[in-house]
């Protein structure tokens, strides 16, 4: 499998990154290369330039924030770094289930996001967690949150010239737990549908939860009314909300020759269960 | 005497392997080399109406593009099919189709490029005009009178129907039976997925016009026969094969591909060394797939559990032509295994091979046997269902006892040796099988779903003598050739016809001979996989290297020892029956004398200086023997396997595995519980996770690592696997094949504890592979 010609350069700096995108002709941003390297390969992308900026060290590791600051991680950062990080347990648990060892040793979490492959697990956590995505480009910045960055099938609010530059967590404080529960393509490992839970427990009383899911929906989608059903119940009294999950995922349930809409519909609401369960428990110390 | 043989040695082998210094056919060079890359249709059936290569032509390094009819003009021939059954229509098959292409992968055009990179441009710069045709799709769907016909010379997509059996019998059984018991059931299609894609890299020399040819191949010789006499052309004497290092094959390797034939063409017509390379994507879609069998199974029983008639009809997907040996597997291989470890009177099995717009199919580890033990072991656990009997319990009142071997089956075979309520002893013993039994119901009584599936298989390996072979439709022989060559300084090197692609055969072989002649395992090595070194040889599948070819073996190295005795007797002044080889020393001794006798070295020396020889006896030291089988092998087993099934979810998970075989003697422990253990995990993958999927229009659904699940080392128990020996009495070794066991009993242990786990819900069958979603939808139409 070879693809065809490209021209690569290496970054040294953020700054020069985006001066790069800026200047080459269609061009896309190379990290851990292992869903644009495919891709390549079977000549289904095709740019012209890959701009390598895994050696942008600005841009790797964790930097944990203090009291109510977030923790931030550089777009850089590896699945298997962030699997045995002390970052919120929902993403620890779900950058630990990723693909193989190899692919969580190479894969970034800026390029899964970047990615938006509906079956990424990370999309779905991140959205649950209510995580800001930093983005910058030659002029300027922003910051996007998770549940907007993700816009459909392979889509985000990213533009082209668009570098994500910090990935900004909430920190798990006392009385706040997450979890994320997933089944397993048997092929690729990626979610045939995943759930992740963030909730935060005072007196045994659910006072604020956060849930998504993805795997069955086109991108990550955030649960309104599994949330509203969950807050102020008691944690022992949580069965039955995650029901909920069927009104907030809408009807573009995805399908394939792995699982069948009716299928992804009928189990999403275990997978909520689970999460939630195990969100409760950690929440609860 | 067996110092080595039955002990555990490392692999010889590996210190390259592990090393990556094995030298695989994608990793050698010759000097000048250009690039072979395929063309294939995207459609599963289309006319040809044109091909415009001019833009790919005027591409910058691309050195030239053929077609199909390119290829014929050039004189290639169509590739043949090796086993005939009667009436077995063969499709026309050409390396690259001039006119029709009939599955998606089928080569339609070869570029040839100065590297890899430019014949993959080139590729996407073909302009084929194809016209689109229906396609003919399902083993027995392929064949209702409506279907898109495939081959013009073939109606109703039917290459061959075949039975085999005693049908008076079978219709006698069912006439009298108390009770009866049926399945529908599909072994499912498998992509055999070998670790090293397949190459082909080949050489011609156009003073000497001699072409070399190295391809990755389970069997060099066979393939030089096929090149030869049917599809390149070039003379034996004039064609050297070579099959180096081959990572993985399972059958696969087996077969006559279009690129072996393609490649040295193309060096030929270009004057420059070739080579071509499968991307993972041709894998998929242009390897021999494995399976794919529809299956009817009733079973007959009189009042006491009885099996008394057994009757099977089978539609084999054959795949869009028929590959080498194709026709052999669904019928040679599968109705004569129908017997499994029972005495059944009335046995009669239907097969017909047919044709569709899918990838061709043939065997896959295991080939045939695994469908017969899937399609029987499913029906005697019905069976054992329906008598309210214990499944183990069922099987021990059907087997054919100890004392009745040799034991001819109605379906053509006569089993060697056997001890099957043995097996089943030791089977109950690891397993703890009752405690196993009272497990479950305490798990039952929690509302687990929970299952024990019990298995008990036989499979004809260590093929095959060859008049046998012969009379069921084989066009070759089936015996296998082996040379030990003793140098002046007694080191040896030992020629064989097996080739080994995982399984070791420069340990064992070495450890067989090291044994036959009494001398250090290090000072033996082991060659093959070169017709330009090797004598004739038939090659390595159907678990026979060891029956056969380290039979071959033997005899010549019993026929060195017979002469290095004369030669000593000779030169020690005594009588050959006096002499003999001392273990201890490792010297040849004269019986009851006191001196230290001649070193092997000495008497090697002795036939090469031939200063001093019996007047009967030739210089030299080096024999060469061919032995052909007077039966099959027939390797047995009793495996258990235990799952746990998510009822929310549908999930099975595999909690235990035992395995009990009888493979015969034993060459080397560890190398035989690998061959298990992997032929298990292969099997498991089967029943869990494999599925070659088309979709209605002939498009490969499953064509990478991404869709088409491989089994996983993380998804398994320990297995477990323990042994019986019997030894074989058909070969001097007295061992049966080890390597396709595990695959043949594995898949269908895994079935019968799914059922099992889902009996309480009143399931009596599910369809493989037992995927989250197909469970979980039994469970919801059965709650
Ligand atoms: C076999 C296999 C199994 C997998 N299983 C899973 C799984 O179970 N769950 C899961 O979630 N994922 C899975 N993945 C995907 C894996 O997580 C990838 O690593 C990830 O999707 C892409 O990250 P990368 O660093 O390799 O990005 P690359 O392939 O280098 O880039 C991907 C895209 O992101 C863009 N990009 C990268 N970094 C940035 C940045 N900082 N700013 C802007 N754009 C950027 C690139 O331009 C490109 O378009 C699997 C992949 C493979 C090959």
């Amino acid at each position: 499998m070879y693809p065809p010609n490209f021209n690569y350069v290496r970054a040294g700096s953020v700054a020069e990154a985006l001066s790069l995108i800026a200047s080459e002709d269609d061009a896309k941003f190379l990290a851990g290369g292992h869903s644009l390297v495919p891709a390549m390969k079977l000549r289904l992308d095709a740019p012209g330039t890959l701009i390598d900026i895994g050696r942008i060290d600005d841009l790797r590791g964790i930097s944990y924030g203090s009291g109510d600051e977030n923790d931030c991680i550089g777009p850089l950062t590896t699945h298997s770094t962030i699997a045995s990080s002390n970052l919120a347990a929902a993403l620890v648990e779900a950058a630990g289930g990723i693909g193989d060892p190899q692919v969580r040793n190479r894969g970034t979490i800026g390029g899964n996001i970047a990615h938006a492959d509906p079956a990424s697990d990370l999309p779905t956590v991140l959205t649950a967690l209510g995580a800001t995505i930093r983005v910058e480009n030659p002029s300027s910045a922003r910051n996007i949150e998770a549940a907007s960055f993700f816009t459909g099938l392979f889509e985000t609010s990213l533009e082209e010239n668009e570098l994500i530059t910090v990935i900004a967590v909430p920190r798990e404080g006392a009385g706040t737990g997450s979890a994320y529960a997933k089944l397993f393509n048997p092929a690729s490992r990626y979610a045939v549908v995943g759930a992740c839970a963030s909730v935060t427990v005072n007196n045994g009383v659910v006072s604020r939860a956060r849930v998504a899911v993805g795997g069955l929906t086109p991108m990550a989608t955030r649960c309104g009314s599994v949330e509203a059903a969950l807050e102020g119940r008691s944690t022992d009294a949580i069965n039955g909300a995650s029901a909920q999950v069927a009104s907030d995922v809408g009807d573009d349930i995805l399908e394939d020759i792995h699982a069948s809409a009716e299928y992804r519909l009928g189990v999403i609401p275990v997978y909520v269960e689970r999460a939630l369960q195990a969100a409760c428990a950690r929440a609860a110390g | 005497m067996a110092k080595f043989v039955g002990k555990s040695f490392k692999r010889v082998e590996d210190p390259r392997f592990l090393q990556g210094q094995g030298k695989y056919v994608s990793n050698l060079q010759r000097p000048g080399m250009a690039y072979v890359a395929i063309a294939r249709s995207p459609h599963a059936h289309a006319d040809i109406k044109g091909i415009d290569a001019s833009a790919a032509l005027e591409l910058d390094g691309v050195v030239a593009v053929f077609t199909g009819q390119d290829l014929i003009d050039g004189g290639v021939g169509q590739l043949p099919c090796g086993w005939v059954v009667p009436d077995c229509k063969i499709p026309e098959r050409w390396p690259v189709v001039p006119d029709r292409a009939r599955h998606v992968g089928d080569a339609v055009a070869v570029v040839v490029a100065d590297n890899p990179y430019v014949a993959e441009d080139a590729l996407e710069l073909i302009e084929v005009d194809y016209e689109p045709l229906p396609v003919s799709m399902g083993a027995r769907a392929t064949t209702e009178y409506r279907a898109q016909q495939i081959h013009s010379e073939i109606p109703n997509n039917t290459a061959y129907s075949w039975a085999l059996g005693d049908e008076d019998g079978m219709r006698r059984a069912f006439v009298e039976a108390a009770h009866v018991v049926e399945l529908d059931l599909i072994n499912q299609r498998l992509i055999p997925n070998a670790m090293e894609p397949r190459a082909c890299m080949a050489e011609w020399d156009d003073t000497m016009e001699e072409m070399t040819v190295w391809t990755t191949s389970q069997n060099p010789h066979p393939i030089r026969l096929l090149l030869s006499g049917f599809t390149l052309g070039i003379p034996e004497n004039k064609l050297r094969v070579i099959s180096p290092d081959v990572g993985g094959g399972f059958g696969s390797k087996i077969f006559h591909y279009p690129e072996e034939i393609i490649v040295p063409w193309v060096a030929r017509a270009i004057n420059r060394p070739a080579k071509w390379v499968a991307t993972r994507s041709e894998s998929f879609m242009t390897d021999s797939q494995g399976r794919d069998h529809v299956t009817n199974v009733r079973m007959a029983m009189d009042a006491t559990g009885t099996i008394t008639g057994l009757h099977v009809q089978t539609w084999a997907d054959q795949g869009a032509y028929l590959s080498t040996f194709a026709p052999l597997i669904p019928t040679a291989l599968s109705i004569t295994l129908f017997s499994g470890l029972y005495k059944i009177p009335g046995i009669w099995g239907e097969m017909k091979g047919t044709l569709t717009n899918t990838v061709p199919v043939d065997a896959y580890r295991g080939a045939g046997r695994p469908e017969a033990s899937y399609l029987l072991e499913r029906i005697v656990e019905k069976g054992a269902q329906k008598m309210g009997m214990d499944p183990i319990a069922f099987r021990r009142h059907n087997l054919i006892p100890a004392d009745e071997f040799p034991y001819q089956t109605p379906v053509a075979f006569q089993y060697d040796s056997g001890n099957y309520q043995g097996l089943f002893d030791k089977l109950e013993e690891i397993s703890g099988y009752g405690d196993l039994r009272e497990e479950q119901k305490s798990k039952r009584a929690e509302g687990k779903l929970w299952g024990v599936g019990v298995s008990g298989c036989i499979e004809a390996s260590g093929p095959a003598p060859s008049a046998v072979a012969g009379s069921l439709g084989s066009a070759v022989g089936f015996w296998e050739s082996g040379t030990v060559r003793v140098h002046p300084t007694g080191k040896v090197t030992a020629l064989t016809g097996s080739h080994a692609h995982g399984q070791g055969h420069e340990t064992t072989f070495a450890q067989i001979l090291a044994d036959e002649l009494n001398i250090p395992l290090e000072d033996i090595e082991v060659v093959h996989g070169d017709t330009g070194r090797v004598p004739f040889g038939m090659g390595t599948y159907g678990s026979r290297s060891a029956a056969v070819g380290g039979s071959a073996l033997v005899r010549s190295a019993t026929r060195v020892r017979e002469k290095m005795t004369k030669i000593a007797a000779h030169q020690m002044e005594s009588r050959p029956e006096d002499v003999y080889f001392d273990d201890e020393t490792g010297n040849i001794r004269v019986q009851g004398a006191t001196d230290e006798g001649m070193s092997f070295f000495e008497v090697a020396l002795a036939a090469y200086t031939a200063h001093d020889l019996p007047p009967d006896i030739e210089p030299g030291l080096e024999e060469t023997a061919f032995f052909d089988p007077s039966n099959f092998t027939f390797p047995n087993s009793a495996h258990i396997a235990v799952v746990s099934i998510d009822r929310e979810t549908g999930e099975v998970t595999l909690e235990k595995y035992f395995g009990v075989d009888d493979v015969g003697k034993v060459i080397n422990p560890m190398i035989v519980d690998g061959q298990l253990v992997g032929g298990v995990a292969q099997g498991v993958g089967q029943a869990l996770w494999e599925h070659g999927i088309y979709g209605e229009d002939g498009q490969l659904l499953t064509g990478s690592m991404m869709d088409y699940a491989m089994p996983r080392a993380d998804r398994f128990p320990q297995i477990e696997t323990d042994r019986i020996e019997t030894p074989s009495p058909t070969n001097p070794l007295g061992v049966k094949g080890a390597g396709e066991m595990g695959t043949i009993a594995a898949t269908v242990t895994v079935a019968n504890a799914v059922v099992d786990a889902l009996a309480p819900l009143g399931v009596d069958h599910v369809e493989m592979p037992f995927t989250a979603e197909r469970i979980w939808q039994t469970i919801q139409a059965h709650s």
